[in-house]
Parts: C-alpha cells; structure tokens; sequence
C-alpha cells in the first residue's frame, strides 16, 4: 500500500512510498506501518547483486528514535534468539507454534523455546512483540540502573564582555532545563584550562592546565586524584569495553568535578556569574590565546575517567579559533588570516592535519565512552569547525553555529537542546547502540551518520565498506528524534545458491540506549521485503524506488565522499551514478535524445540532483571550511524531510490571489507582486517583490484602508516563525527586498533559468528587468540552468557510447 | 693528631738546653717543690688524673692547675693573688686537701674574681706604642724531671713602663727580672707587640717581641704524632701544664680594643686599620667604605706577590654590601643625577668616586683603577679649585665618601624598563607534615602581623602545596578568594593572571580571609609528599608574569621522593658516617643538578628563595639548598618542629627577616684597581662570569667573601684601590647603585703586613675557603691545610719580622696573636669539621650559613659569647663575657652562651635559690623542668625582666630568633652545650686551646728549621 506522509508544508514534489509488504506470513502481518525506516527500494529487491556503484543500490535511511506514541510500554527484556552469533529479537516475521511454544528466528532459522513466563500465551492472546502492527517496539530494562545523564560545559573565556555575560546569562538559564538529577560540571578555557570544583565552601577550587600540553586519561587521573577507580576499568579508547548494552558500573561517590545539580545549582550560578574574561593580555595585533584543543581533552578525560560508559554531554561553548596547543588551527598573530578552503586545496593550511588528528581522536574517545561533544560556535570568523566537526560528528552531538552569544540565533536554539517532550522528557537519548541484523542473503556494509564504528564483526557484516563499514554495530553518543542515520546493505548469494524466488529478506535494527528520565530501553524495528529479479522485473523495482530517500542518501554519500576527495571528482561521480540511473530505468531509444523519458517515481531525481550538485554542501567557493563543515554535519543527521529542505530549498509565494503556494526554486518565481519565503533550513528568507517593497517603503501598510496589505506582508513573517520555532537549529532569519543585498540568499538558491547570458540571446536587446512581467527576474551567474543540465542528462544517458 | 707531639721524654734535652740558655725571669726550673704554696684558686683546666697520681696527687684538689708555671714567689705581688703558673701536676697540693672533689673532675675555679678581663684596667701606654724592645709573651716550658714536660711558662715579662700589678692578667706574667726591653736586633714592627689584652707590657727576656710561648723544641721525628691530648698518649697529654689563661685571650683582645679603638673610626686614610669588629664604635665616612660594609684582611698590600705567597696570608675582603650604617652614623647619600645616570670610567666603567682624579682644569678625570682618562660630561663640570679638587667636592658624596648610592636609569634596568616595586611570595608546603606540627596553623594566624613588617605598597602573594601546587587569588574585588591548583607538577606554570599579587595594604582582608581557610581546607589531609621544585618554579612563574623580581620565603617539610614532579631526590641518610671521612663530600655536595639549574633560573628571573625546613626526618639540604644558595638566599632549619615549642622562633625570624633591608635582582661588581684582581668569591650567589656576582636578593645580613690576587707587582706608593658596586633594586621599587670604595696601602715590607692585618676577615675567610673546598677535598686535606697555612703565617713572621731569639719561642704577631685560638675554633666548628655527630643536613645547613656571615657574626660563631648573668657579676647591661671554657663556669652562677644560632642558658647546681626564684619562679634547680622552655618565663621580677631583656637584645643583635636553650649542670644536654665551650678539649677529640696553640708551635718550628 502506498502511504503518503503527511505534509509538514506543502511539498509539491515529495511522495515518499514505502513500498508494499506482501508477505507471505503464516501469522498473517497485515500491514507494518513503518515510519522510522525509509526503505529504498527495498520492494523487491533486486536478485542479482548489482555493481556497487550502481545508483539504486540498496540502502535505507533510519532514524532510531522517532517519535511514536504508539509504542507499548513493555517493562521486560526481550527474547533473544538463542543461536549464539545471532542472538536476534523475537518478532512479528517469526514462525511461532503456540503449543509446543517455540519460536523459529527469522534471520537463522533456529527453533527457540519460549521463556517459562510466555506459558500462558495462545494465539489469540499474543505478547506484544508478536503482533504485527508493533514491527517497531521499545523495551524498557527495568533492571539496570542507570545513573542520570551528564553535563559538562566547557566555556571557552576569550572573549569581551558582552558576549561572555550572555552566554553566562544562556547556560545559567540552561540549568533550569535540565533534571535536577543530572551531574553537571564546568570547564572554563582561555590561555588555560581550569576544572572548577563544584560546591566548595569558602574557597572557590580549579584545577588549572597549561593550554599547551595535552594529557592523557590517565594523567589527568592522576593529576585530578580521581582515585575512585581502580585502574584496569578505564576502558581504553576505542576498546570494547563499554560496550553498548553493557550497563555502565554505577561509580563510587559523586566525584567533586560531576556533582548533582539540585545540590550545586547555587554554587554553579554563582561562579558563572563570578566567571570573568580571560585576563591575559591580548597584545595589538594577536589573537586571543585559546586552549580549546586541551579543553576539549580535558572534558573527555574527565568524563572518560570517572563515567566511562554512561551517558553524557559535553558542551563545548567557543567564541574563536584554537591558537595554541595540541588542536590549534590558527596561531596567535592576526597577520594569519585562518585557513580557507582555498589554502587547504593548496595544502596551506598548516595546522589543520595536526588538529583534524587530535579532535579526531577525541571524538573517537568520547564515542567509546558514550559521551556526546556539542560544540556552539559564536564568532563572525571560524572557529575551527571544520577541524573539531569530528566530536560532533563522531557522538552524535549538536554543532551550532552563529555570529554571537547575544543572538537569538544562539539562544533559542541552545533552549531547544534542552526541549522536552509531552511527558516532560528531555528530548534527547544518550549512548545509544544500534546493531543490524540480516537475514542471509543480506549483508550489511556500512553506516553514515552521526555515529561511530564499534567495529563488530558478525555473519551479517559485508566485505565490502560504504561509510563506516565493517561492523553490525554503531555508536551513537546522543540521539534525538530526528536523529537520522543511513545504512548500506549488499546482496550476496550464498554459495552461488539463487535467492528463492518470492522469499523474503529481513532486517532488524536493535537500538539500545538511555532514556533521558535515566531508564535503559531497547528499541526493535523487523521489516522484510520481497525478492524480486532484477532481470525480469525490473519494472516491480522500479515501482518501489523512493526519489527522496534515495537523493538523501546518494548526498550524504557524496557528502561522505567529498570529505575525503576532491571536490570535483565527487562531482563527477554523482553525475556518472545520475546517468547510470537513468540509462538503467529510463524509457528512451539509444541516441535520440528526445525519446528519454523516466517514469514518475525518477521524475524529481534529477532535480534533487541537481541542486544537489549546486549545493553548499559540494560546492565550497564562497563558503568558509567551518560553513561546509556545519552544513555538512546537519545533512548528516537530519531526517529526510530536513535533508530535502536542505537540498533544494522550499519556495512559497504570497500573493493577492489567494492562499500561499509552493512554487518553483526557479528564478521565473520571483514576481515584483508576491512576497517570497524560502526555507533552505539554515536560513529563512523572506524576499518582497518589487512592487511590494516599494508599497512598504511607502508605508502603505500602516494605512488602515490598506488593511489587506499588511496581512499580505505579515502572511509570510507568521509563517516564517512557524519554522523559527521548531527547527533545530534555529534557521538565520532573513528580510529582504529585491535588489537588496540580502537577496542573495534567494537568488543563489534558485535555478537560473534566467541569467544576462540566456536574455540576451532570447531578447537580443537589452532586457529591463522591471519588465519581465511574467518572467521572473534574472540571475548574474554562470551556472547552468536545469533545463541545460536536463538536457546534457538525457544526451548522455541515451548515447550508446557513454 | 695523636698525641704526644709534646712526648717529654723526647724533648728533655731540648728543654733543658733551652731553659739554660734563657735568662727567663730567673725561673728556669720548676721542680715540683716549687709549686708547694699554690695560690688559691687557679684554675685546673687539665686534671690528667692518671698522670697526677703518678706524683701521689690527688688531682681534684690542685688548685693551680695552669699550664703557666712560674716560681712561687712570683704570683706574690699580683694584685688579687692570682698565680699566674701553677703546674698541674703539683705533688703536694696540700691547701687543696680540704676542698671538695668535684665530681666531674674539674677544679673548682676561683679564678672568677680575679679574672682580669672583669676588671679591665687601663693600659697606661698605649699598646701600640710597646717598648722598645720585643714585646710580647713567651711562654716557656722548661724540662720537667720525670719525664715531665714541663708546663711552658706563660712567661710574660713585664713590660718596663707597666708594673705588675696593674696589669690586668694578674696571672700570666712574669714578674721577675724584666728583661723586657732590651731592644733586641731587628726590632720588629710595633705590629708585634701591641697584644690588646696585655699589650706589650712583658717583654721577653731574650728579644723579639709577639707572643713566644717557649714551648719545647719538638723535632717532628718521624713517628712522631701530631697533636697533644690524643688518645693513645693520654699519659703524655698530661703531662703540659700551660696555663689556658696565660695564652692570648679573645675577650681581652676585644676588651682592649673596645677601650682603645671604640669611639670615632674615620675613614680618611688609605689603609687605616680599623677597629675590631666586636667594638663598638662609629664611622664617618671620609672617602672610604665603613669597615661595617667593607673589612679586608689587611690593609697594607705587598707591593711584590711573592711576598704574600710567602706571608700565606689571605688577601681578601669580606663585602656587606647592604648593610646598614649603625643607628648615629650618617645614612647613606643617595645621588640622582637624572637621565645622565652615573659617571663612568670610559675603560673599566668603574663609577665616579672619590677615587677619581680630576685633571684639565675639570674637564677630565682619570680612574684611579684603570688609569685611563675620561672626558667629564658637560652635565657634571664643575671647576677645580687650586688643590686641583672640584669645588663641588664637598656638596656631591660620590666624590667625598666612601660608600653612596646611584639611582640608576633605565639601562641599568632588567629589560629596560623601570622596575616595579618586588614582590614577597609565601610557598607553604600543607602536606601532613606541616599540617600536624601545627606550623601552618601557627604561620596562617600570625600572617598578618608578619606582613606588617613590609611597606604597604609591597604586594604579597601566596602558594600552597603538597603534590599539586595552589596559587590564590586575593584579589579584593572577589566575595572570597580563589585557590587555583596546578596538578600538572611536571610543567609549571602561572595560572593566574590578576590577584596573585597584591599590595599587601590593598589585600589585608582577602588575606585574612584566606589564612583562615587553608589550615580549614589542609587540617585533615592525608597527604605526605610535597613537591619542591614545581613549588618554587610557581612562585618563579609567578613572578615572572607579573613582571617582578621578588623573593619566595618556602616553608618546606619533607625529602622531594615524589615520581611525578621533577625534582626527586633519593634518601642518602645511610651516609651519615660519611662525614668526616674523605667520602663526606658524597654527602655535601648535591645528587643532581635539578635544584641548581632551578636557581640558576630563578637568579635569571631576579628570584631569590629563601629556605625554612621543618623537617623530621633527612631532607637533604645539601641538595635542596642549592636553590637559597645561588639565588642569594639562606637555609633556615627547624628540625622536629612542633608550633607550640617553636612557634616563638620562626615568627620571631620571619619578622626579622621581613623587616631587614634588602635588595633584590641585584648583580655586584668588584673593581679593582691594576695589579689585583679578584678570583674567589664565596658567599650565597651565581657566577656565571669570572666578574659578575649575580644575585636574586641580598639582604643587610649576608656578606660576600672575594680573594684578591696579584696580577703584577705593585708600586709601593700607589696603594690599592676597591670599588665594590651592586646593582639592585630596592623594596619600593626604585633602581639603585651602592657603592663601596676602600683604599688600601701598599708595602714593601713584611712587618707592615703584619701590623695591619684584620684577624676577624682572616678568619672569616679562612673559614668560608675551607667549607668551599669542603665539596671537592677531603676533610683531613682542610684541615692540615688550614693548619699549615696558619702556621707559615707565624712562621714568616717569625723568621723575617721578630727578633732573633730562641727557637723554642712562639712568636705571635700582635695582630694575629688570637690566630691558633681562631684557627683552633674552626677546625672544631660543625660547618667545616661536622663529623657523625652531626647529621648531613645538619652539617649542610652550618656550611650554608658560615657562607653568608659577615666577619661580625663569625667572630661569635667560631668563638661563642659566654656571659654570667646571675650573681653580683652579671652586668646585663654591658655584658662582660668571659673566656669560652669549662673552668669559667662555676656552679653558683648561670651563664648565656651565645653563638649566634644557638642560645644557651648554663645554670650551676648551687646557682642562687633566690634568683631562680625571680627567673622561673621557682626555688629548687630540680623542679625546673628545663625541656620545653624555649623561652624565659614571665615573671614579674627585676632580674627576670633584666634578662629577658637581654636575651631578646642578643636576638634582635643577630637578627635571629635563637631558640633558649636551658641546661641545667649534668644535664645530658651539657655535653652539647659543652662542644661551644672552644677553649677546651672536645669529646670528639679536638684539641683545646693550649694543645692546639702548643701544635701551632711545633708546626712553625718545623718550618722554622726546613
């Protein structure tokens, strides 16, 4: 059955199917409604292994936490399958015999008693996880205690006054948000790294490091006498030891660095407020001396020593680039502007290996231990992003970024991280494991997302590596709902053996993480799909193929792939993967560039593609390294609404006419009469007409008989806070005219179907822009227009020699 | 050192042939016959039982035990019936039957009352001006039958002028025939008499003047031990009978040079010898340095090296370069000539002085030093009047005085910029230690009034530590204040910017509020490591990022054995019995060079550290006090320290301490002129140049010892010249120069020499070049060293400056007549011969000190302050001590001894009930319990206040908190007390005086007759 996901905004052009379930389950599952798990075309899934390159792949995009208030709340462990290197959970999709209770797993086939406890089950009166419409289930382990979430806010002091007073002002109010439970822990940085003591009386306490020097675990225990732990428990980074579903040791006594906020709530507000500048003189051209490397290092090995395992927060506030130390990524003299992506082509960028290493490695540490790194970036120049992007991007941690501390930009968005849920709940879910099962012709081979490798080999791991590959497990450090990440299967025939025809693959995402009300929960996802041959149904395939799960995931693909190449190389692999789709599923006659036609479940795949291509996130010039970075880090996380948004920016136009209306990214929209709001996710811009900047400037609107004229111009703001509201992180909000500067922001985003170039060859006189009517308003850029990409698509795509 | 140097059987021959060739006061023989009316009361000094009752004496009642011998008849007419020699081994002492034996063997000692230096009476020529003749002393020591040496007679003929009776060594002299006077050939310099206690007055019979014990004529037979009183010869030992208080006496020197010296000293001349460092008197700078800041060995330079490489006397000065004037003396001018800055020698840069000659009508001068010629700047011109002076000689100090001081301009300034007022850093070690010893607690509550002590600008700041080092923020503007820990011991570092360092005015509540807090937050740890090094680099860092000099006062505890922090030291005390064994300088030197190139850094920065150790256990000192010692600073040592004990003395040194002048960041330089240069320095400082004495503070305390050597022979009118500048800043703040210029005489003769030499300085010296070689020499090396350079002293003397006389003579110089009781004082003094007595830090922390001392504090160092305060002799208001030994305690009586570190009070047995009533309060010697009493009790009685009054006039003299110890007769701890009884024999075998002084002999005749 086809299901149309309801529409956050109009979107004229996504249709996401899901696919068909036609199972031939014995236990008749009807319909598993599964709105976590995008699959792409997973409905029927191509026999034959295709090329991994080739485009339609198989791949899906999953969001572990979505939120559902469907779920039953089941306060009992599952049943695992009892085959020691399976181990998967009991499901709808299992083959059940009620009388002789057993159970045969679905992935290996094995036949498993049911636990004494399910005595009482009949057919009629089914445990939840066998009733098909809970395909998606979450367990709570009442047993394992777990202890509250962590917060340590590492705040960087280098910088004035203003805006240090608000961020002290934006985290006195965050501690308000959080459960009184929660440890907290405060980590200031400048020239130095100071640890405070939290809830001394009499003499306020800090440990403080050289900004220089970087510490290990281990000394910092030392030095820190953080004696509570014998020393063989520190898991070393990256080792198995905490390994997810492990319930992290409950440790001794509250350490004095962590302590519990109800009872250092006034201490803490206190010695924020007393927080003063770093007092270091900044002498007439240098920078401001800035720890943040050995910061960041000292946070990790903080939690690493005393809360290895248990989930936790690092909060890393910056307001400049690191300039010394272990992590530097400028140094102190103003001479040296930071690095662009330029210097980094040219291999300029001097401090940027060193640095990519050491927060690399960092974030790999906080990752083993379960700890999320979120850095808020507050500064008109870089800050090293796109060197510290790794914490975040390795512990599923927040990266924000904005000009300042004073911003609403900042402050709100730092208020969402503290959101709650109906119950009250933070919305957030820490030190998360997600593990993949297969059935056996599947293989998994790789993740992306905002997670790590745990690098655990089973039956179920591919040879061959897409993202972060070579493992069935991934770490996720925090979660939130839209936490969204992508999964790489493969298809491999056992043993030459064919896959049966009308069989099923299965796959189970297990997700076991920490509840932010402290509870440990398990959550299960089971879908399976239909086999079908690529060779002689090729048109079943096609029917399940989802365009926009498949944009998404083919972005952060080249995404991933553009982190690690060259720019244009990745370029060119996304046009190659977009011809080969087309000339796999297109309908065209070899070299007749008119004939091609694709069906409608490809139409939008190639715009997506090509505004995909003209992106910010593969496209760099005018971007700084730390702007790719957190654009590339949000599409890396978002869920696929978010990604879409992302990738080809929404447009609305108000007009007189009526009601707002979706229409075209495309320059022919900009009207001198309508009102536009885009929404690119990072920013928000509304974009007056001509006309209608004119009316405004002429203060129509404050004229009571032109009443309707004001609603008009205040239809797009309502709208636009709408959005501001609820997006995390809070898009940059942006008012502008045409002609203004601003519009920019507009004018880049939209297909330049008009440009100097084409008018002058269409008019071949001087065209006034006022005068194209209908026309829409030209672009000044060289970048082709999507026509002229669709047209080289389809030459391409219909040569025989390509 | 063995015994028996003196054998008597061996020197028979030698002594009789010399009794018979010397017409010494018609006393050649003393036969045991002669002693048979002892006179009442001398002391015995030596008992030798064993050899007493090889003449049927009973020794415990020879009442003339006196080495001195002299016949019967001639104690009669001194006053006061003091017999002068009395031979110990009186066979028949039958007046003494009847007194009591005393139970330690000594006799008692009426000496007391006729004692001279108590009655000082006036010379009536001035010793200086001896007669014609050799004055001096001559002590004889005829044969003795039976194998007997004969006791030398302390044979001091009288001088011509002087009658007997008048002299104040009723004993002693020799009042037969005076053979005083005949002028003997070659005469030696009036250097050679002039004895200040019995100056002159009793000439030798046979010539040549000095002090001429006739000891006997010892060949030094192969085989032959050295020194007297050894085991092994305990019969020979006692067999001399010199009269300790025939010998020269310390305490009449002193006295007699108070008397004929005290007054006004000026220092118009060059080369003017001055008073002794013991007499009081006042200096009015006329162009050469106060004696207070500069003393040299002598004041008259051989013109020919070789002549002082034959004299091996030192030439040297002993430099307190910030001392301070005494209380009526002028202060010293202080002489801003704005942006020009000093006036210098365009060749040596020696600054302007009285030195300088003004030539070319003013235009130019020309250094006295260098001789070059420097063009005047236009600023500084001034016209010459017709002497050729400047007229403005007299209005401008650095062309009239000897000592003045520059501000220095900025290029004199660490890197070029005005300083900033220093800055005090208190690094307070709160491991378990200090904590339970209560010393931090004690320290944290008297703060405060401690602080008081320094000017209100003066900022503070404080550091505390155990393995992590905690600095303090006491910025005033704080609710409370900050402690920031520093974990990373291994790499310090400053880790505050702002409110480290406050005034101390500004900080006084922030800082009250802190001493309240860190005993709060240390009274229960449990940790017992302290770091050191990573300690003193933060006060460093700390100070260095604030742009200031200034000075850390640790207070530390415990061995540095912590892995984690550099720095580590390893316990060597199972070395103990190293010391004085030629391996002790694995001992006394430091395991590793960490401390040192700390205090090279700190020196580097303008830090000075100074030490206190509360340590219970090895610490290590020689190691650790590398840092205080080359960075200007001084070990401070209370070893088992507990705050109720010794709380009094470290508050009472810290406000010493504080309160002392002091200069910091400072570099001293000492010019002089051609033909000398100076080589050795010793003293607490670092040398990184042959020149430049760089040091991170120096205060009014610490002197700096420089050896002086020959370059080139000098012209014999031309005279020396010195000019001692140090650069340093003062404790507001402000850049300065002090200069000392001294000018000394040349000579071409020996004897000129010998008068002007300064014993003290020699001494001083000696002393400090035997401790420096203490790390790379074998302690037996030293001392034989020090003996034989001692002994070619007098022996030059003797044979190119005294009259021609009979080798079995000791001839003293006038001005080194005190030398082998000094020489004999050091070799038994801790710091250079500490042996298994003494712990290695012990003996570490004696050498750190003696390397500061000026020649003030050494003369009571090496020879103790020894004054009766109890009885009708006791005048506390113009001390009278008495001679450092044994026999001149009587038991009636208490006496302070007083070495200016320790502090002890002797009380007799039969001491006067009543006066231990007014002083402790109460009546039995036995209910005293003397242990814990570190300080006289409050009793409200004359005597009482009287002598606590001078107890704490005695420590604000030397500026030391000495902590009172009392010993009660028998007590165990008079065997203490008793090793600064240095007149006498020590348990651990050094010899007393007269031995020593009786060694000294055989030594110079040995030389004599090379």
């Amino acid at each position: 059955m086809v299901i149309r996901w309801g529409r956050l905004w109009p979107l004229p052009f996504i249709e996401m199917t899901l696919g068909e379930f036609t199972t031939v389950d014995p236990f008749k599952v009807v319909k598993v409604v599964e709105s976590q798990v995008t699959l792409h075309r997973r409905h029927p899934l191509p026999r034959r292994a295709i090329k991994e390159e080739c485009p339609p792949t198989r791949r899906c995009l999953y969001t572990p936490l979505k939120e559902r208030n469907d779920l039953p709340p089941i306060q009992y462990d599952p049943v695992l399958c009892t085959r020691s290197n399976c181990r998967a959970i009991l499901n709808p999709l299992c083959q059940v015999d009620y009388r002789a209770k057993f159970w045969v797993c679905n992935f290996c086939f094995q036949r498993n008693p049911f636990p004494a406890q399910y005595g009482a089950m009949t057919e009629q009166c089914q445990p939840a996880e066998l009733i098909p419409q809970f395909s998606t289930i979450e367990y709570t382990i009442m047993r394992a205690q777990v202890p509250p979430p962590i917060f340590l806010f590492v705040i960087d002091t280098c910088m004035d006054e203003e805006e240090l007073s608000s961020l002290k002002e934006a985290i006195q109010l965050s501690l308000s948000l959080l459960p009184p439970n929660a440890l907290i822990g405060i980590i200031t940085f400048g020239k130095m790294v100071a640890v405070h003591e939290l809830g001394c009386d009499g003499c306020a306490k800090s440990y403080v490091f050289r900004g220089t020097k970087d510490l290990s675990g281990k000394q910092l225990q030392e030095m820190l006498g953080l004696t509570r732990q014998a020393p063989g428990q520190v898991p070393a980074p990256g080792a198995p030891g905490a390994m997810p579903g492990q319930v992290p040791r409950q440790q001794g006594p509250v350490n004095r660095f962590l302590q519990p906020l109800s009872s250092v709530d006034m201490y803490v507000t206190d010695l924020l407020g007393e927080l003063q500048r770093d007092p270091w003189l900044v002498p007439q051209g240098k920078r401001a001396l800035r720890s943040t490397g050995v910061a960041l290092s000292v946070a990790v090995g903080l939690l690493e020593c005393c809360y290895p395992g248990n989930g936790g927060r690092i909060m890393l506030f910056v307001g400049g680039p690191c300039s010394q130390g272990p992590g530097q990524v400028v140094n102190d003299d103003l001479k040296n502007p930071i690095r662009s992506h330029h210097d980094i082509e040219k291999d300029n960028a001097k401090y940027m290996k060193k640095a990519i290493k050491h927060y690399e490695a960092l974030g790999v540490r906080a990752a083993a231990n379960g700890h999320a790194v979120d850095i808020y970036s507050c500064a008109l120049d870089q800050t090293g992003l796109a060197e510290m992007k790794f914490c975040p991007n390795n512990t599923g941690g927040h990266m924000v970024m904005g000009d300042s501390f004073n911003s609403s930009l900042f402050k709100q968005t730092y208020q969402r991280v503290f959101a709650r849920n109906e119950k009250g709940e933070l919305r957030m879910a820490f030190n998360a494991t997600l593990e993949v099962k297969t059935s056996r012709e599947l293989k998994v081979s790789g993740a992306i997302g905002p997670c790590v490798s745990l690098g655990v080999k089973s039956g179920c791991v591919a040879e061959t590596e897409m993202g972060m590959g070579g493992t069935c497990q991934w770490k996720f450090c925090a979660l939130t709902p839209s936490t969204t990440t992508a999964i790489f299967f493969e298809i491999v025939n056992q043993h030459g053996a064919p896959i049966p025809q009308g069989g099923r693959g299965c796959i189970q995402f297990i997700t076991q993480y920490q509840h932010s009300s402290g509870q440990q929960r398990v959550r299960v996802v089971t879908v399976a799909r239909n086999w079908a041959d690529a060779t002689a149904n090729l048109y079943h395939i096609s029917a399940g193929f989802d365009q926009d799960a498949s944009a998404v995931l083919m972005a952060r693909l080249a995404v991933f792939r553009a982190e690690s190449d060259d720019g244009s190389d990745v370029l060119r692999w996304v046009d190659r993967m977009l011809i080969r789709l087309c000339q796999k599923f297109g309908e065209y006659s070899k070299d007749d560039q008119n004939s091609f036609r694709l069906a409608e479940h490809f139409s939008l795949y190639p715009q997506f593609m090509f505004h995909l291509r003209r992106s910010q996130f593969l496209q760099v010039f005018n971007n700084s390294p730390d702007e790719t970075s957190f654009y590339r880090h949000m599409l890396n996380r978002e869920d696929l609404t978010q990604s879409l948004i992302m990738m080809q920016p929404l447009l609305y136009s108000y007009s007189f006419n009526g009601p707002p209306e979706p229409v075209l990214l495309d320059s022919s929209s900009i009207q001198a009469d309508r009102i536009l709001l885009m929404d690119t996710f990072f920013q928000i811009v509304i974009f007056h007409g001509e006309t209608i900047a004119q009316w405004r400037a002429a203060g129509y609107h404050k004229l009571p008989e032109y009443d309707n004229f004001r609603q008009l111009l205040e239809a797009p703001m309502t709208d636009a806070q709408e959005i501001l509201q609820s997006r995390f992180p809070m898009p940059r909000y942006i008012d502008t005219d045409q002609g203004g500067s601003q519009a920019r922001f507009l004018l880049s985003k939209v297909n330049p179907s008009q440009t100097h170039n084409n008018m002058y060859a269409y008019g071949g006189s001087m065209p006034v822009p006022q005068s194209s009517a209908d026309g829409g308003a030209p672009v000044l850029t060289d970048d082709v227009s999507l026509q002229v990409f669709m047209d080289h698509l389809k030459k391409l795509a219909v040569s025989s020699t390509a | 050192m063995q015994a028996g140097a003196y054998n008597p059987q061996q020197q028979l021959p030698n002594l009789t042939q010399q009794i018979n060739s010397l017409s010494i006061n018609g006393q050649p023989q003393q036969g045991p016959g002669q002693v048979k009316q002892p006179p009442p009361g001398p002391p015995q000094l030596f008992p030798q039982q064993g050899l007493q009752s090889n003449v049927q004496q009973p020794p415990q009642f020879q009442p003339a035990p006196g080495p001195g011998y002299r016949p019967p008849q001639q104690p009669q007419p001194v006053p006061g019936g003091f017999p002068p020699q009395i031979q110990s081994q009186h066979p028949f002492p039958p007046q003494s039957a009847g007194q009591p034996p005393q139970a330690n063997g000594y006799a008692p000692q009426p000496q007391q009352q006729s004692y001279p230096p108590q009655q000082p009476q006036p010379q009536a020529g001035p010793p200086h001006l001896g007669p014609p003749g050799p004055g001096g002393y001559g002590v004889q020591s005829p044969p003795q039958p039976g194998g007997y040496m004969g006791p030398p007679n302390a044979g001091y003929p009288p001088q011509p002028q002087q009658p007997i009776q008048g002299q104040p060594q009723g004993a002693n002299y020799f009042t037969g025939p005076p053979v005083a006077g005949p002028p003997g050939p070659g005469a030696p310099a009036p250097g050679q008499y002039g004895m200040p206690l019995a100056p002159g007055q009793y000439p030798r019979p046979p010539g040549p003047g000095g002090y001429q014990p006739n000891l006997p004529h010892a060949p030094s037979g192969p085989g032959v031990p050295q020194y007297p009183g050894m085991p092994g010869a305990g019969a020979a030992a006692g067999t001399k009978r010199l009269d300790p208080d025939q010998m020269p006496s310390a305490i009449g020197v002193m006295q007699e040079d108070q008397q004929s010296r005290g007054g006004v000293f000026q220092t118009n001349q060059r080369g003017l010898l001055p008073p002794l460092v013991t007499t009081k008197f006042l200096v009015e700078d006329h162009g050469n340095a106060s004696p207070r800041f500069v003393r040299s060995t002598m004041y008259s330079i051989p013109a020919q090296p070789d002549m002082l490489k034959q004299t091996a006397v030192p030439f040297a000065i002993v430099v307190n370069p910030l001392d301070n004037p005494a209380r009526d003396e002028q202060p010293i001018s202080c002489v801003d000539l704005g942006p020009m800055g000093p006036v210098r020698c365009i060749r040596c840069k020696a600054y302007m002085s009285p030195l300088m000659q003004f030539i070319d009508g003013g235009r130019r001068f020309q250094c006295l030093l260098c001789k070059a010629t420097t063009e005047v700047p236009p600023e500084y011109f001034q016209h010459l009047d017709h002497q050729g002076q400047r007229v403005d000689k007299w209005e401008r100090p650095e062309l009239c005085k000897g000592t003045y001081e520059f501000v220095a301009t900025m290029e004199y300034c660490r890197n070029n910029a005005l300083p900033k007022e220093p800055a005090f850093i208190f690094v307070l070690d709160v491991s378990y230690n200090n904590v339970k010893s209560g010393l931090v607690n004690l320290l944290c509550s008297h703060m405060k009034s401690l602080l008081e002590n320094l000017p209100s600008h003066t900022p503070v700041g404080f550091i505390t530590y155990n393995s992590k080092v905690h600095f303090y923020n006491i910025d005033s503007s704080l609710a409370q204040p900050q402690m920031v820990i520093v974990p990373d011991v291994a790499d310090m570092f400053m880790p505050l910017l702002k409110g480290f360092l406050v005034p101390r005015a500004e900080a006084i509540n922030a800082i009250d509020n802190l001493m309240n807090q860190i005993p709060a937050m240390f009274h229960d740890t449990k940790e017992t490591d302290a770091v050191l090094g990573p300690a003193v680099q933060a006060g460093m860092e700390a100070l260095k990022a604030s742009e200031r000099v200034g000075k850390l006062l640790l207070f530390h505890s415990t061995l540095p054995s912590s892995d984690l922090a550099p720095g580590k030291l390893k316990n060597r005390e199972g070395d103990r019995r190293l010391l004085g064994t030629d391996k002790e300088k694995t001992v006394l030197t430091p395991q590793n060079t960490y401390y040192n190139n700390l205090g090279q850094e700190c020196v580097g920065a303008g830090v000075a550290v100074e030490l206190y150790l509360f340590n219970n256990a090895y610490i290590d000192v020689a190691t650790i006090g590398q840092v205080a010692r080359l960075t200007g600073g001084a070990v401070n040592k209370y070893q088992y320290f507990q705050a109720d004990i010794d709380g009094p003395r470290i508050i009472g040194d810290l406000a010493y301490h504080l309160s002392r002048p002091v200069g910091f960041d400072a570099v001293m330089r000492v010019r002089t002129s051609t033909g000398v240069r100076p080589t050795d320095f010793h003293g607490h400082f670092l040398m990184q140049n042959t020149t430049d004495v760089e040091l991170g503070a120096i205060d009014a305390g610490k002197a700096i010892a420089v050896e002086i050597k020959h370059d080139d022979k000098l012209t014999e009118d031309e005279g020396v010249f010195i000019q001692i500048a140090l650069l340093y800043t003062t404790i507001f703040g402000q850049r300065r120069l002090r200069l000392h210029n001294l000018a000394l005489n040349t000579c071409g003769q020996m004897a000129d020499l010998y008068r002007n030499c300064e014993l003290d300085t020699i001494i001083n010296f000696l002393a400090k070049q035997a401790v420096s070689k203490s790390i790379d020499s074998t302690p037996q090396a030293i001392k034989e060293g020090v003996i034989a350079r001692c002994a070619q002293m007098l022996a030059t003397y003797r044979k190119q400056c005294a009259n021609p006389s009979m080798p079995g003579q000791l001839i003293l110089p006038e001005c080194l007549k005190l030398l082998p009781l000094y020489v004999n004082c050091v070799l038994k003094n801790d710091a250079v011969a500490g042996t298994q007595e003494l712990t290695p830090d012990d003996r570490s922390w004696m050498m750190y000190n003696l390397m500061t001392m000026g020649v003030g504090q050494t003369v009571h160092y090496f020879y103790p302050k020894l004054i009766p305060v109890s009885g009708p002799t006791a005048q506390l208001d113009n001390p009278l001590p008495i001679r450092c030994s044994r026999d001149k305690l009587s038991e009636d009586s208490a006496y302070i001894l007083e070495t200016g570190i320790y502090l002890f009070l002797w009380i007799g047995a039969s001491v006067n009930p009543d006066w231990l009533q007014n002083i402790f309060g109460v009546s039995n010697l036995a209910q005293l319990n003397v242990e814990p009493i570190t300080e006289l009790p409050d009793v409200n009685s004359d005597e009482s206040l009287r002598l606590r009054g001078f107890i704490r006039t005695l420590r604000t003299e030397r500026q030391r908190h000495m902590r009172l110890t009392v010993v009660r007769q028998r007590d165990k701890m008079e065997l203490v007390m008793n090793r600064f009884l240095v007149e006498d024999r020590t348990s651990d075998g050094h010899p007393s005086y007269v031995d020593f002084l009786c060694h000294m002999h055989k030594e110079i005749r040995g030389l004599l007759n090379q």
